[in-house]
């Protein structure tokens, strides 16, 4: 396979082409706002289509309307836009509609700034919006992964009839790597409950309100369903050095990285680490991280957020290990030998 | 003969409405007299006798008219409240030839929906919007409306409409008419037969546009709300005349010449042209297989236009091109405009996991800030190479290897004062283990955008070149 | 000694008539008045008496609700 180096941003755009994705509405924001010219151009140049919205709310809703009618359909934001979508990812949850989100996490709480933090995790993991429901959360680690799920991203969301979330970050979205293509273009099928403005679907509604309360506990009861399948069936994960590991690092997107290499400078210097980086954020891989906890005599969870995915590595383990919490805020992403440094003193004491 | 009856546009029964079926299937959910059940006749007989049914794809608002999906023989889709003309925009970019009908009353329209309709509206887009404009929230029971007119009494203005406190009713059809995109802007009113059939050709009009692709239509429509007045339904017609219709104006605001929209849509690639637009052209493979015992981590700085971000994208795509993986991470945002910028270059025979550098085998210092800032970070053993045409400081560490080079004076000199960048990354690689010259070489007449520099650049590597032989 | 087999004239279903008396007072040969039965729903519904109907269709487009009228023009006299 031929690659190129190109940026995580651009990576995702032709991922998704070759998907199958065939509309993409947006707003500009940084550290996302290279997809939007991707798609501006690739959709566009392919005969797809590219429009740019006035704000994420319209933009969600563009993506209401159009998976509704039965499209492949994507949008890409960073946390304010997405906290602008959260109306309407509900009203996706509720009529089961698939969309395909990228969150290119910048730093918060509100306008914050435009470097990396993983902030959005509970937003994106636990729903996010009114009701309860959930989105399938991927996290891409690099390049070639903002590539490889955003190919798959489609297939999912139109099986699962869920929004699927690439929950990456301005680093990963900014970086350049070298990233080779699937050879192979797929399609969407047609949907049985979408409304296409033809005989066959003139029967069909799409839509989220059900006045009668068993109706509509009937509907939960379904999507509660669907849940705990997935969470069965869809959960995905990597493991670096874990064979013989004494002291395990979890860590997802930019960081699961630098805890790549810090698992090598820390077994140079004697301490037998191994690395677990969940590519399902939700469903989260919590029954492997039980198994590996009757393993290893030590946890640390490394992100950029207070903790939101040492809260689910802590309920996985459910206090048979210790876990350590190693977070940064406000943009700063540490190199490999601050979190070296923060593993021995907390491992070593 | 039968002249007038239930439209086919409308469900034999509202079994969604009343699965028992029953009188209670055969009305509508609307108070007595309310306007919404005169406006989907006129809109339910139109698509009878237009006979486009099957491509018509109905929009329900929020608000009393939530449950428009009831009553509407046509694919219907639920919205959230006042992004109907976004989730229309959706919709007819995905089905050309649907028939786009936009349901919504002035909560949903006129408060919560103005973006949504004002760029819908804009950008022209092929829908059909009915505007039922009641002044007052029927649905939540009775509250402010933008459209509710100076001293009315309702549910949250107990006192009347104050123009000092609420402002006074905001005017829809001539914010419409403001705007470029529309085609066809008319307000109707129903309080009287006259206005219904008035309305009766306004939606006939908006929906003829809407086959023939001519773009977007708006119709606003005045509809009483006796239970929301507070009034009986003949009396409610009556205010409408002599209250309503004195401060919304009841006109034809547009009809444009009619012509066909197109959807603006490029050609449909197919699979193949699709591939070829997006992989890699062949022949890219890596040839050379460069082996690396440590990754190389080097950190190219300088002002924002000195190239630093560009240098590392060159740097990177050699090491691919030598086989080795690689990592670009840029310093980005403001300072890029003008401020220092600087690129991390990870390479490796392996893997990278870490893009982020804390300790530099390189450092290309392109300015004196550069080398103020990251000299000290330089692992030991490491090197560095300064700009000594800008740098007028010399490296205080003695562990490490340096290299005074004029870079810019070398580009200058050339008559390519831009392609200083380009001697260093040279430079480096003259110095470094890997990626090679050639590679770098190689990559140049790919990545160089502008082709009349192509040659430029590869003369000031030769310059590197002589310059490294000492 | 031509026999009238129909007349101009609406019928009404009267189960789904709300009594709003919207058409009533729009009939402009006043055809329509509110009878004084009790329908499925609870209202008392319109009714039609009259043989001035013109089958104008007015009583059909103001009436809120879509199944209550039904217009019939007669054939000519």
């Amino acid at each position: 396979m031929s690659k190129i180096l190109i940026k995580g941003n651009s990576a995702i755009v032709r991922g998704a082409l070759l998907g199958g994705a065939t509309h993409f509405f947006g707003y500009p924001i940084t550290p996302a706002s290279e997809i939007a010219h991707s798609a501006a151009e690739l959709f566009t140049k392919s005969g797809r289509t590219f429009l740019q919205a006035e704000s994420e709310t319209s933009a969600i809703n563009m993506i209401y309307g159009s998976s509704a009618a039965g499209a492949r359909v994507m949008t890409a934001t960073s946390g304010p836009g997405l906290s602008l979508m959260l109306e309407g990812v509900s009203y996706l949850a509720g009529c089961e509609l698939p969309s395909v989100i990228v969150d290119v996490q910048r730093a918060g709480p509100g306008l914050g700034n435009i470097w990396p933090e993983q902030s959005d995790y509970n937003t994106c993991c636990k729903g996010g919006g009114h009701g309860a429901f959930k989105n399938i959360v991927l996290a891409p680690a690099s390049g070639q992964e903002m590539t490889d799920f955003a190919y798959k991203a489609f297939d999912l969301a139109d099986e699962w009839r869920m929004t699927v979330i690439l929950l990456s970050d301005a680093y990963i979205g900014q970086m350049m790597e070298p990233v080779g293509f699937p050879e192979e273009a797929k399609h969407g099928a047609r949907k049985d409950y979408a409304v296409y403005g033809d005989a066959e679907s003139r029967g069909n509604l799409v839509s989220s309100i059900i006045m009668n309360q068993q109706g509509l506990a009937e509907l939960n009861a379904k999507l509660q369903a669907k849940y705990r399948r997935a969470e069965e069936e869809l959960v995905d994960w990597e493991e670096q050095q874990t064979d013989d590991a004494e002291y395990l690092l979890a860590a997802f997107g930019i960081t699961s990285r630098i805890a790549s290499t810090a698992v090598r400078m820390l077994r140079a210097d004697g301490i037998k680490a191994g690395l677990f980086r969940p590519k399902t954020l939700w469903p989260f891989p919590s029954g492997r991280l039980a198994e590996l906890a009757g393993q290893v005599k030590a946890m640390g969870v490394a992100e950029l957020n207070d903790g939101m995915m040492a809260d689910d590595v802590d309920l996985a383990v459910a206090g048979t290990v210790p876990v350590h919490r190693f977070n940064w805020f406000g943009g700063y992403v540490p190199s490999a030998e601050e979190l070296v440094a923060q593993v021995k003193e907390a491992y070593n004491g | 003969m039968v002249k007038h009856t239930k439209p086919k546009g409308f469900y034999d029964e509202f079994l969604r409405k009343a699965p028992e079926g029953g009188p209670a299937a055969g009305t509508t959910h609307y108070c007595p007299g309310c306007g919404h059940g005169t406006v989907h006749k006129l809109i339910a007989e139109a698509i009878e006798d237009m006979n486009i049914g099957d491509r018509t794809i109905f929009l329900s608002p929020v608000g009393c008219s939530v449950f428009a999906y009831y009553y509407m023989d046509a694919g219907n889709i639920q919205c959230a409240h006042g992004r109907a003309p976004a989730v229309g925009t959706g919709v007819i970019r995905t089905r050309d030839d649907a028939i786009v009908i936009s349901y919504q009353g002035d909560g949903d329209l006129a408060a919560i929906g103005t973006a949504e309709i004002v760029h819908a509206a804009n950008r022209g887009e092929n829908m059909a919007v009915f505007f039922v404009n009641n002044a007052i929230y029927g649905m939540t029971g009775g509250q402010l409306a933008p459209t509710s007119l100076l001293g009315q009494t309702t549910a949250t203005t107990p006192f009347g409409r104050l123009q000092e406190r609420e402002g006074g009713p905001i005017h829809m059809a001539e914010v419409i008419d403001a705007l470029d995109g529309p085609v066809f802007v008319e307000r109707t009113t129903l309080s009287n037969a006259a206005g219904v059939m008035k309305t009766r050709k306004a939606v006939r009009q908006a929906l003829s546009n809407q086959v023939e692709r001519r773009g977007f239509s708006f119709v606003e429509i005045l509809s009483p709300c006796p239970v929301g007045w507070k009034m009986t339904p003949v009396q409610s017609r009556v205010w409408m005349k002599e209250e309503m219709e004195k401060n919304f104006e009841v006109k034809k605001f547009r009809d444009r010449d009619h012509v066909t929209r197109s959807s603006g849509r490029m050609n449909l690639m197919d699979d193949d042209a699709l591939l070829e637009l997006l992989l890699p052209a062949e022949g890219k493979e890596a040839v050379s297989t460069a082996k690396l015992e440590e990754e190389l981590r080097v950190k190219i700085c300088g002002f924002g236009g000195q190239g630093v971000l560009s240098a590392g994208t060159l740097l990177a795509n050699a090491a691919i091109v030598d086989g080795l993986e690689a990592t670009w991470l840029p310093s980005y945002g403001p300072e890029m405009r003008g401020g220092t910028a600087n690129a991390s270059v990870v390479i490796s025979s392996l893997p990278v996991g870490s893009p982020v550098i804390a300790r530099p085998t390189a450092l290309l210092a392109m300015n004196g800030p550069s080398l103020d800032s990251f000299e000290d970070d330089v692992v030991s053993g490491g090197l560095i190479i300064v700009n000594s045409s800008l740098v007028k400081q010399k490296v205080k560490r003695d562990d490490v290897k340096v290299i005074y080079a004029p870079v810019s004076a070398m580009a200058s000199e050339a008559g390519f004062i831009k392609g200083a960048n380009i001697v260093m990354l040279a430079l480096y690689l003259l110095n470094a283990e890997a990626p090679s010259l050639d590679g770098l070489k190689s990559v140049i007449p790919r990545l160089i955008k502008k082709k009349e520099l192509v040659d430029v650049n590869l003369k000031l590597i030769d310059r590197a070149e002589e310059f490294n032989k000492g | 000694m031509g026999v009238i087999v129909a007349e101009n004239h609406v019928e009404v279903n009267a189960d789904l008539c709300k009594s709003c008396r919207v058409c009533v007072e729009t009939c402009p040969k006043h055809c329509l008045e509110i009878g004084s039965g009790i329908n499925a729903l609870g209202y008392q519904a319109v009714r039609f008496d009259s043989e001035e109907c013109t089958a104008c269709g007015m009583c059909f487009y103001v009436c809120p609700e879509p199944g209550v009228l039904t217009v019939i023009k007669g054939a000519d006299k």
